[in-house]
C-alpha cells in the first residue's frame, strides 16, 4: 500500500479515518460473550458486601442489631455509621458540594438508603444476613413534593440546621439548598410587563433514571504487601473517582489504582460515588480481602443517581407577529435528601441557562431554586449534558404554548425566531457564546422531508373525521429543534471537585508502524476504541487497524475527567487529534533527514511526508516510525510518542431538528409512533455508522421518557416503579424505525470540527414526543400536559377534554 | 446449606458440580463455570441479559435453579462460535449491522435469536420484533438489532440451500 501506484484516495481508504462507517473493533469480544464488566471479575477469597437499605422514606434510626447477621456462618463483618465514623468515612463529599451519608448516621433520608453493610463469603450469605440485621426505625413526616418541602417545619437535614449558606450561596429556608440565578431579572420582568403577548405555563420535567442495563458494582482489593488499593467499577470518570478515593480515605492517590473495565451502558448513573464504593473500600482494607458489590436492579432504581424531577415556571413575550422579545424561567429543582447533582461547579443547575435554545431572544432570565425532599439523592445528566434536556424541554414545550397563544403554526413561529447563521459566533442572553449553526436549512430540510404542509392538511382533515364520528384516532405532529451544549468544558468554567475539566490523549507509535493511544475517557457503548483510533488514522496516516485503544486504567491512561456530558469527542477527541499532530510534527523532521532536505520541503500526503514538488520522494509513515527508533537523528530524541492535555477553548453547540409523526387512539390512551425523522448536525463526522446508532438509542431513551419511563413516589415516599415490570422501558415491539439525517457545520474552535453526538437524540427525543402528543390535542384545547405520556395519563387527557362523549 | 450434585451439558462439554439446591443457573454458570457471557441485569425475568437456551428452549437464567437444568443441554452465546473460533452467523451480522453497543444484552440478544430463527426461519420484521420482546437494550434502540437478525436469517437460508 506504500507503492505509487495507489491514488491519495486509495490510500486514505485503507487508513479506515474519519468519516468512513469502520465496523467496530469491540465487537469480536462482545459478540461472543468475552467481554469484561466488573461482576465477571473473581478474585481468590473474594468476599461479597451487601447492603440493608431503609424501608422508610424518612425515619430515625433508634438502633441496629448486627449478632443474628454476625453469627450466621459465612458471614464475616456488618459495618455501620458507628464503626465508619472513627475512619470520618459515615459521611462522603457530593458532587455538588454537599455530603451524604455512606450509611445511615441516626436518620434516613430516602426509602432505599444504606443503613448497614454486610461482607460474607458469597452473595447467598449475603443477602441472607441482610434479612438478619434487625433496625428499628423511629418514623418521621415524609416530604415528597419540594413545594411543600420548602414550606414545611419539618427539617430532613439536621446536620446543616442553622446553616445558612451552603455551598452555593444562601439557603433560604432549612430544607433549601441552592438559589442560581443568571440573566437580566429587571430587565426580563420589563418586557413581560410591556409584551403584547405572554405565555405563561409550568412545565414539569419528570423523575425518571438512566436505567443503564448493567448496574453500579465495584470490586475493592486492598493488598496489604505492597499497600496498594485496586478499585475496579462502573466508573464513567475513572481518574476523578481515584482523587475523591485518595482524599476521602487517605490514602496517597499513587497507592491507589482505578481500572474501569468494559462498562453496560452508563447515560449518567456511573458518574457519581456510591455508598457501595466507600464500604466496599473499607471492607476490603479491614479484611485483607476483595470485596465484590454488585447493586440489584431496585437497588439501581431506588438509590444511584435519578434525573430529571424540575418542575420550570416560564414566560415567553413575543410581539403579535410572533418574535419572542423575552423569556423568563423559575426552576424548582428536586434533589433529594442530599445534593448530590453531577454537575460543574460554577454551575449548580448545570447548563439549564441554555433555556433560551436556538432562538434568538435578546432577554433572559433564569432563577434555580434546589430543594431537599425524601427522595434518592442525585441528578445526573441522563444522556444529556448537565440539565440540558430539561433545558431543552422547557424551550420546546413553550414554544409550543406561545404558537398556541399566538393561533400561529408552531413550525414558523420556529423558523421567525431561529438565530440565523450569519449570528455566529452568537452571544445567547444568559450568557453562552454558541460556536455555529445553521438553524434555517437544518429546519428547512426537516420540513421537506416529512411533507410537513401535507401532514399538517391530513391532520386538519383527521379532526374533521373525528368530530364526524368517522375515526377514533387523533394524529400529532411533534416538532423540536433544539441546541445542545456540549464538551465541558474551558477549565476556566467548569470544573468537579476542583479538577478543571480538560481530557488528554496519549499516543506511541511502535517500530514497525503501529501503534497505541490511551484516553482519559472511558467507552461505556459509544465505540471510542473504532472512532478516536479513526482520528488518529486520518492525523498521522497509519491504518486505523493497527491502532490499538486504552481507557479505564488509571495507571496508565493520562489523567482525564472521564465520559459523561457528550464531553468525548470535543474535548478527549480533540486531545487526540492534537497528541497526534505533535507526532505528525516530529515526523516531518524525521522525514525531511532521512529525504535530505529541509524540514519546510516537506508537505503532508495522506500517510506519507514527500518532498514538495517531488511526490516520487517521499518516506511513509510506517518508515518513519521505524526510523524514530533506529537512526540517531542529529537534534531529534529518539522515539515517537505524544501527549496532549486539551483544554477546550469553549463548549460545542450540537444542534437538530426532529419531527414525530404520532397516531394517538382516544379511547384507549395508546399511541403509535408512524413517523419519526432525526436530522442531526454534530459538526465533523467521524463514523457515520456509529453515529447514526447513538441516535437511535438516544431517540428510544427519550420514547421511552416522554412516553412512561418515571421514577415515581406515594405519600409516603415509597418507591412505585423500582423493578423493570413497573419502570418503563420499550421493547423492540414498541419501538419505532427512525430516519436519521445530516446536516454539517464543524465547530470551528475544535481541531477536527467535530461536536459529539451521543445526548442530542434524548435532548431532541422528547419534546419531539411530548410535542406530538400535545399537538394531537392541541384542536381540543390542551395546552399543557406533564409527561410522561402513558396510555393511562393520555386517556385522562382525551376524557378531560371531553372526548369520550 | 447442603448441597446437591448437578450434571449438565454446557457447550457441547458435560459439567457437573455441587450446588445449592437454591443456586440460580445464571450463577452457576457465571461463579462455577466462569461462562460469563450470559449476564445480569435485573434478576426479574425482565431484561432478558441472561437468556441461555435449554433443551431447544430460550430460558432466563437469573430465574431458573440450576437444579432445574440438571441433566439438560444448556447453550450460551459462548457456544454460538463456529468451530474453528470465527464468529458464527448470527455474532458476524450483529457486527456487521452495529447491532450492539455497550455489548451487556448482546449474548442474551444473539442467544434469542438464536433460538427465534430456528423456530421461525423466515420472520417478518414484525415476528422478529416480537419474537425478540423478552430482551432489553439501552442503547441501540432496536433497529440494527432487527435488522442484523433479518440479515442473519438471510445467509442462514442461504447456506442451507447450499448445503441441500
Amino acid at each position: 500500500m506504500n507503492d505509487q501506484s495507489m491514488t491519495p484516495e486509495e490510500r486514505a481508504a485503507n487508513l479506515k479515518g474519519m468519516g468512513c462507517s469502520r465496523k467496530r473493533v469491540e465487537d469480536v469480544r462482545f459478540t461472543q460473550g468475552k467481554g469484561n464488566y466488573v461482576d465477571d471479575i473473581k478474585m481468590d477469597g473474594m468476599l461479597f458486601g451487601d447492603f440493608v437499605r431503609s424501608p422508610y422514606a424518612h425515619a430515625r434510626v433508634v438502633s441496629v442489631n448486627k449478632e443474628a447477621a454476625l453469627a450466621l456462618p459465612g458471614v464475616v463483618a456488618v459495618l455501620t455509621a458507628e464503626d465508619l465514623a472513627p475512619l470520618g468515612l459515615h459521611w462522603m463529599p457530593t458532587l455538588a458540594g454537599d455530603k451524604q451519608m455512606v450509611l445511615a448516621d441516626g436518620k434516613v433520608l430516602f426509602q432505599g438508603q444504606e443503613v448497614a453493610y454486610v461482607v460474607a463469603e458469597d452473595r447467598y450469605i449475603a443477602a441472607d444476613a441482610v434479612d438478619l440485621v434487625e433496625v428499628e426505625y423511629e418514623e418521621l413526616p415524609v416530604l415528597t413534593d419540594p413545594f411543600e418541602a420548602l414550606k414545611s417545619d419539618v427539617v430532613l437535614r439536621e446536620d446543616l440546621e442553622g446553616q445558612t449558606e451552603g455551598a452555593h450561596g444562601p439557603r433560604k429556608h432549612h430544607n433549601h439548598i441552592f438559589t442560581w440565578e443568571v440573566g437580566d431579572k429587571d430587565g426580563t420582568e420589563a418586557v413581560l410587563g410591556g409584551a403584547e403577548v405572554v405565555a405563561e405555563e409550568m412545565v414539569y420535567y419528570h423523575r425518571t433514571h438512566p436505567c443503564p442495563l448493567e448496574t453500579c458494582g465495584c470490586v475493592a482489593s486492598m493488598d496489604k504487601v505492597t499497600g496498594k488499593l485496586t478499585l475496579y467499577g462502573t466508573f464513567q470518570a475513572p481518574h476523578a473517582i481515584r482523587t475523591v478515593v485518595s482524599l476521602i480515605s487517605g490514602l496517597a492517590e499513587h497507592n491507589i489504582r482505578v481500572i474501569s473495565p468494559d462498562i453496560g451502558g452508563g447515560f449518567g448513573n456511573k458518574v457519581g460515588a456510591y455508598p457501595g464504593y466507600v464500604c466496599s473500600v473499607v471492607a476490603s482494607i479491614v479484611t485483607g480481602k476483595p470485596v465484590k458489590w454488585i447493586e440489584d436492579r431496585m437497588e439501581n432504581l431506588m438509590s444511584t443517581a435519578f434525573a430529571r424531577d424540575y418542575w420550570m415556571h416560564g414566560k415567553i413575550a413575543a410581539t403579535k407577529e410572533g418574535k419572542i422579545t423575552g423569556l423568563w424561567c423559575h426552576t424548582t429543582a428536586d434533589h433529594g435528601g442530599f445534593d448530590a447533582c453531577a454537575d460543574p461547579t460554577k454551575f449548580p443547575a448545570g447548563f439549564m441557562n441554555i433555556c433560551t435554545g436556538s432562538y434568538d431572544i435578546p432577554t433572559a432570565y433564569l432563577a434555580v431554586d434546589g430543594v431537599y425532599t425524601n427522595k434518592a439523592p442525585g441528578g445526573v445528566a441522563y444522556r444529556c449534558s448537565f440539565r440540558v434536556t430539561e433545558a431543552a424541554y422547557f424551550i420546546e414545550r413553550m414554544i409550543e404554548v406561545l404558537a398556541i397563544k399566538l393561533n400561529m403554526d408552531a413550525a414558523e413561529l420556529r423558523r421567525i425566531n431561529f438565530i440565523r447563521a450569519d449570528q455566529f459566533p452568537y452571544q445567547s442572553a444568559l450568557g453562552w457564546e454558541y460556536d455555529s449553526g445553521d438553524y434555517h436549512t437544518a429546519w428547512d430540510k426537516a420540513l421537506k422531508a416529512v411533507g410537513y404542509e401535507d401532514l399538517r392538511k391530513e391532520q386538519a382533515q383527521r379532526v374533521e373525521d373525528f368530530k364526524a364520528g368517522k375515526t377514533r384516532k387523533l394524529l400529532g405532529i411533534g416538532l423540536t429543534h433544539f441546541t445542545e451544549i456540549v464538551g465541558a468544558g474551558p477549565v476556566k468554567n467548569c470544573d468537579i471537585l476542583g479538577l478543571g475539566m480538560f481530557d488528554s490523549c496519549e499516543i506511541r507509535i511502535h517500530p514497525t508502524g503501529s501503534a497505541i493511544a490511551r484516553l482519559g475517557t472511558i467507552s461505556q457503548g459509544q465505540g471510542h476504541a473504532t472512532t478516536f483510533a479513526q482520528i488518529i488514522a486520518s492525523e498521522i496516516g497509519l491504518p486505523a487497524d493497527d491502532i490499538t485503544l486504552e481507557e479505564g486504567d488509571t495507571d496508565t491512561a493520562p489523567y482525564g475527567l472521564g465520559t459523561y456530558g457528550s464531553r468525548s469527542t470535543p474535548v478527549a477527541g480533540a486531545a487526540t487529534a492534537m497528541a497526534a499532530r505533535k507526532i505528525r510534527a516530529k515526523a516531518q523532521m524525521i522525514a525531511a533527514y532521512l529525504l535530505e532536505v529541509h524540514d519546510d520541503d516537506v508537505e503532508w500526503d495522506v500517510d506519507r511526508f514527500a518532498v514538495k514538488g517531488a511526490p516520487e520522494r517521499f518516506k511513509t509513515m510506517k518508515e518513519i516510525a521505524f526510523a524514530a527508533y533506529n537512526q540517531a537523528i542529529p537534534g531529534l530524541e529518539p522515539g515517537l510518542e505524544a501527549v496532549s492535555y486539551y483544554d477546550p477553548p469553549n463548549m460545542t453547540y450540537p444542534f437538530g431538528a426532529y419531527i414525530c409523526v404520532m397516531e394517538i387512539d382516544v379511547d384507549t390512551g395508546e399511541w403509535e409512533i408512524r413517523q419519526f425523522y432525526a436530522l442531526d448536525d454534530c459538526g465533523t463526522r467521524i463514523n457515520p455508522m456509529i453515529i447514526e446508532g447513538q441516535v437511535h438509542g438516544g431517540v428510544t431513551e427519550a420514547l421511552a421518557i416522554a412516553m412512561g419511563q418515571e421514577i415515581a413516589y406515594d405519600e409516603m415516599g415509597n418507591v412505585k416503579t423500582g423493578t423493570l415490570m413497573d419502570f418503563f422501558i420499550p421493547t423492540a415491539w414498541e419501538t419505532p424505525n427512525y430516519t436519521t439525517d445530516h446536516t454539517v457545520t464543524p465547530s470551528p474552535h475544535h481541531p477536527i470540527g467535530a461536536k459529539g453526538v451521543g445526548e442530542s437524540p434524548n435532548v431532541g427525543g422528547v419534546p419531539a414526543f411530548s410535542n406530538a402528543v400535545h399537538d394531537a390535542f392541541r384542536p381540543f384545547g390542551l395546552v399543557q400536559s406533564h409527561m410522561p405520556h402513558d396510555h393511562w395519563r393520555i386517556w385522562k387527557i382525551a376524557n378531560g377534554l371531553g372526548l369520550h362523549g | 446449606m447442603s448441597k446437591m450434585h448437578v450434571k449438565l451439558n454446557v457447550n457441547g462439554r458435560e459439567v457437573e458440580g455441587l450446588a445449592e439446591p437454591r443456586m440460580l443457573l445464571i450463577h452457576f454458570l457465571r461463579e462455577n463455570l466462569r461462562i460469563t457471557g450470559p449476564h445480569i441485569g435485573c434478576e426479574t425475568s425482565h431484561c432478558g441479559a441472561c437468556t441461555v437456551d435449554i433443551d431447544g428452549k430460550s430460558v432466563k437464567s437469573c430465574t431458573v435453579f440450576v437444579a432445574q437444568a440438571n441433566g439438560a443441554e444448556v447453550t450460551t452465546v459462548e457456544g454460538l462460535v463456529n468451530d474453528d473460533g470465527s464468529l458464527g452467523v448470527i455474532q458476524e451480522m450483529f457486527r456487521e449491522h452495529h447491532g450492539l453497543q455497550c455489548g451487556f444484552c448482546t449474548p442474551g440478544m444473539i442467544t434469542r435469536a438464536h433460538r427465534l430463527l430456528q423456530e421461525n426461519p423466515t420472520p417478518t420484521e414484525e415476528e422478529v420484533r416480537f419474537g425478540m420482546a423478552g430482551n432489553l437494550c439501552r442503547c441501540t434502540g432496536y433497529q440494527n438489532i432487527v435488522k442484523a437478525i433479518m440479515a442473519s436469517a438471510d445467509m442462514l437460508n442461504a447456506q442451507k440451500e447450499a448445503a441441500e
